[in-house]
């Protein structure tokens, strides 16, 4: 099952590479990975999404908590929680196909952002899932560039 | 008061009570040791290998319990040091290795001696530092021991740029204290989780009590023992827990895994009840894991949550330190609410009587576990026995009753050839007026053979047992029941005179090539107290460590000596090697 981990670590060199290490050394997947500092300039937030079975998430969450610049881990998948994720995609764009485009865009909320004489470079915030089918929604063949975030997440309630 | 960083950070040595560090100099380091030289309360061992220092750093604290001390200079210093620190890991060993790193001003220039070495060391040590200001030193200092001593213990690296070193800054004394947000290792033990293990612990008919690492290094060895008599239960200990409950207290089955005895084995197999105290249900201890305890409610107590659920599902965790754990088990539980063992004794005292540590003597060559239990005979089972790794290290943890902790000191985890020496100096070290033999191999020293010259220059006297076998016994072994004997370079040929090699270095060196010969020889070598007697057994080439359970099996399919054909394992065995 798919899994969105946020984890506060100490803002501090070789922190990031601390819990990347971790991941690949004991074989745990990672499907994405953000990281940066909070409001509290000594603390970072990394989220990660992995995907394993109920044993190898807790195993993810001890290991992790067992590190020594990991302040706290929460499972945000285990509570009432937003996710977003934001994707910059290029595309080619021309007179045949722009208006198909441009509602494409509409419907999932998109936003242009910069405009060339036969590209487009369009920016989609979400859950990861609707970045999914936007980019479905796009003629593969035009896809120039992707970039995505990677998942970031905060828990709903007051005290995360 | 203004020092420079070198003089600050073996000021803060010194205040954490450190009495002996083991290093080796360069150019990285030349201001600590310029520091650490007009130092007259910290004895500093100059090794041969800087892995030899962190291995002698690591025989010191197993068997002190204090924290062990090393320091090595930049790049290869540092990459020698590694295989040391990895072991410590493995086996949960408190220290603190000190590292020289190039100026920080260029650091990530590819300068000479320069290695990242906190990346490198970043999977094996609990946590690292890289200090770049002399102003950090003290508190990183106090931070690392800290974080070495205490919660479940291990190797913390602080790697010093020269610069920091060098520079002068004003300093304020030693921390008393430290806070830390991100680690709290103080754990208190769980009142809820104590009922429900002692719900368990009164239904067992069979229980068993399984016992590791944890109880040594946690010094919980007199609860446990009061555990163990309070209830009657049956004990078994891993490589690494042997001592901490006395082996040759009739309720201790020996010990349980891979070369575990019959006993302990076919009781942990069969059992309904396992009490697991600071153990981590190790592949060695497993075996196969689908038949692994098929019958037991497991009660898991460790300081390591991550160590909760990692191999084997458990019934009742209980996170603390062993000790706490084990005295509010204690006091909790009613003995008079224990089920009725006696038939549970009966079949394990059935078990016993197979007699799964006999061995077929033969004339004319002698058994390397004729060796080891001639060696209890004559330390009188109170020496501190260091090992190295191979068929050697299993021999003296079959064959050497442990009564006490910290008497045993072997890599059981990372299995590190090339550990044995340095440990034993180590071990001398910290215990200076015990006996302490080193059970080797003729593989296994020749890995660290360098320090016999650093045991001349420090005194420590140790007896070197050398199980010469001519072969890399353990990899012989499987090559025989596994690969169809086909022996691919598992024999040493063109093996030193270890007895002029010994003479070289300083020592005595002794040959015994008759059993008429061993118990005299062992006799004389240790009766020389104050110098280091390399002892060469020539054993059987052809002797292979029994009882086994073959990989890919489960403890009740165990193999016997004499009476058990070897069956070749099966694909996923192979897998396990």
């Amino acid at each position: 099952m798919r899994h969105i981990i946020s984890v506060m670590l100490e803002n501090e060199a070789g922190a990031l590479s601390r819990v990347a290490g971790l991941f690949s050394a004991r074989g745990f997947n990672i499907e994405s990975l953000t990281v940066a500092a909070t409001n509290d300039p000594t603390l970072s937030r990394m989220t990660i999404v992995s995907v394993g079975d109920d044993n190898i998430i807790e195993q993810i969450v001890k290991q992790l908590e067992k590190l020594i610049d990991v302040v706290k881990v929460i499972d945000l998948t285990a509570t009432e929680h937003v996710e977003r994720e934001l994707l910059l995609v290029k595309i080619d764009v021309n007179p045949n196909t722009q208006a198909d485009i441009d509602r494409q865009i509409d419907q999932f909320s998109g936003k242009i952002i910069d405009v060339s004489e036969d590209t487009y470079l369009i920016e989609v915030a979400g859950q990861s899932k609707k970045i999914n089918e936007f980019l479905d929604s796009l003629d593969a063949s035009k896809i120039l560039e992707v970039s995505r975030t990677g998942v970031t997440g905060v828990c709903q309630k007051r005290e995360g | 008061m203004k020092l420079n960083g070198a003089q600050i950070l073996i000021d803060c040595l010194k205040s954490e009570g450190v009495k002996h560090i083991f290093g080796y100099p360069g150019g990285a380091v030349l201001h600590i040791y310029d520091a650490l030289n007009v130092c007259t309360v910290i004895d500093h061992i100059l090794v041969r290998h800087e892995q030899g220092a962190v291995h002698a750093a690591d025989g010191y604290a197993r068997t002190s319990g204090k924290c062990g001390v090393a320091l090595v200079t930049s790049g290869p210093g540092l990459t020698n040091a590694v295989t040391g620190i990895a072991t410590a890991f493995t086996d949960s060993i408190p220290m603190v290795v000190v590292s020289g790193q190039v100026p920080s001003p260029v650091i990530g220039s590819d300068a000479f001696q320069e290695v990242d070495a906190v990346g490198i060391t970043r999977s094996c040590v609990k946590h690292n530092f890289l200090v770049k200001n002399a102003d950090d030193i003290a508190e990183t200092v106090k931070k690392a021991f800290y974080i070495a001593t205490t919660g479940r213990p291990g190797p913390v690296l602080i790697d010093i740029t020269k610069d920091a070193t060098i520079a002068e800054t004003e300093y304020e004394g030693y921390p008393k204290t430290i806070k830390m947000r991100s680690y709290q290792p103080e754990v208190q033990v769980d009142a809820e989780q104590i009922k429900k293990a002692i719900a368990i612990i009164e239904k067992a008919k069979k229980p068993i009590i399984y016992s590791g690492g944890g109880s040594v290094i946690g010094n919980a060895s007199k609860a446990l023992t009061t555990l163990t008599h309070n209830t009657g239960f049956p004990i078994t200990q891993t490589l690494m827990g042997l001592g901490a409950f006395p082996a040759t207290d009739k309720q201790s089955l020996g010990m349980l895994g891979m070369h575990g005895t019959y006993e302990s084995n076919m009781a942990m197999h069969d059992s309904d009840c396992i009490i697991t105290v600071g153990a981590r249900f190790d592949d060695r201890i497993t075996g196969n894991l689908e038949k692994f305890c098929p019958y037991a409610k497991i009660i898991h107590i460790d300081i390591d949550p991550s160590t909760i659920g990692k191999v084997v599902g458990v019934d009742v965790s209980i996170i603390g330190q062993v000790n706490d754990v084990l005295q509010a088990l204690i006091q909790s539980l009613d003995t008079k609410k224990l089920e009725n063992i006696d038939s549970w004794w009966k079949q394990i005292n059935d078990w016993r009587s197979v007699d799964s540590m006999a061995y077929r003597t033969k004339q004319g060559v002698i058994k390397p576990q004729t060796v080891i239990e001639a060696l209890y005979e004559v330390t009188k089972g109170e020496a501190i026995v260091t090992s190295d790794v191979g068929q050697h290290q299993m021999w003296a943890a079959q064959y050497y009753p442990f009564d006490k902790p910290r008497r045993w000191i072997n890599s059981g985890g990372l299995g590190t050839m090339g550990f044995g020496l340095p440990a034993a100096m180590g071990a001398k070290l910290a215990d200076p007026d015990r006996d302490v033999a080193c059970v080797t191999g003729d593989g296994s020293i020749q890995m660290m053979l360098q320090e016999l010259s650093t045991m001349l220059q420090y005194h420590t006297p140790v007896k070197i047992i050398n199980i010469n076998n001519g072969y890399l016994g353990m990899v012989r072994q499987w090559q025989e029941f596994f690969y169809e004997k086909r022996y691919a370079m598992s024999y040493m040929d063109a093996l030193p005179d270890f007895v002029k090699l010994a003479e070289s270095y300083g020592h005595i060196g002794i040959r015994v090539e008759k059993e008429a010969d061993l118990k005299p020889a062992l006799i004389e070598a240790f009766k020389q107290k104050d110098r280091t007697v390399f002892i060469d057994i020539l054993t059987d080439p052809t002797e292979n460590v029994f009882p086994m359970i073959p990989s890919g099996a489960g403890h009740h399919e165990m193999l016997l000596a004499g009476r058990d054909e070897m069956a070749s394992t099966n694909d996923s065995g192979l897998n396990l090697v």
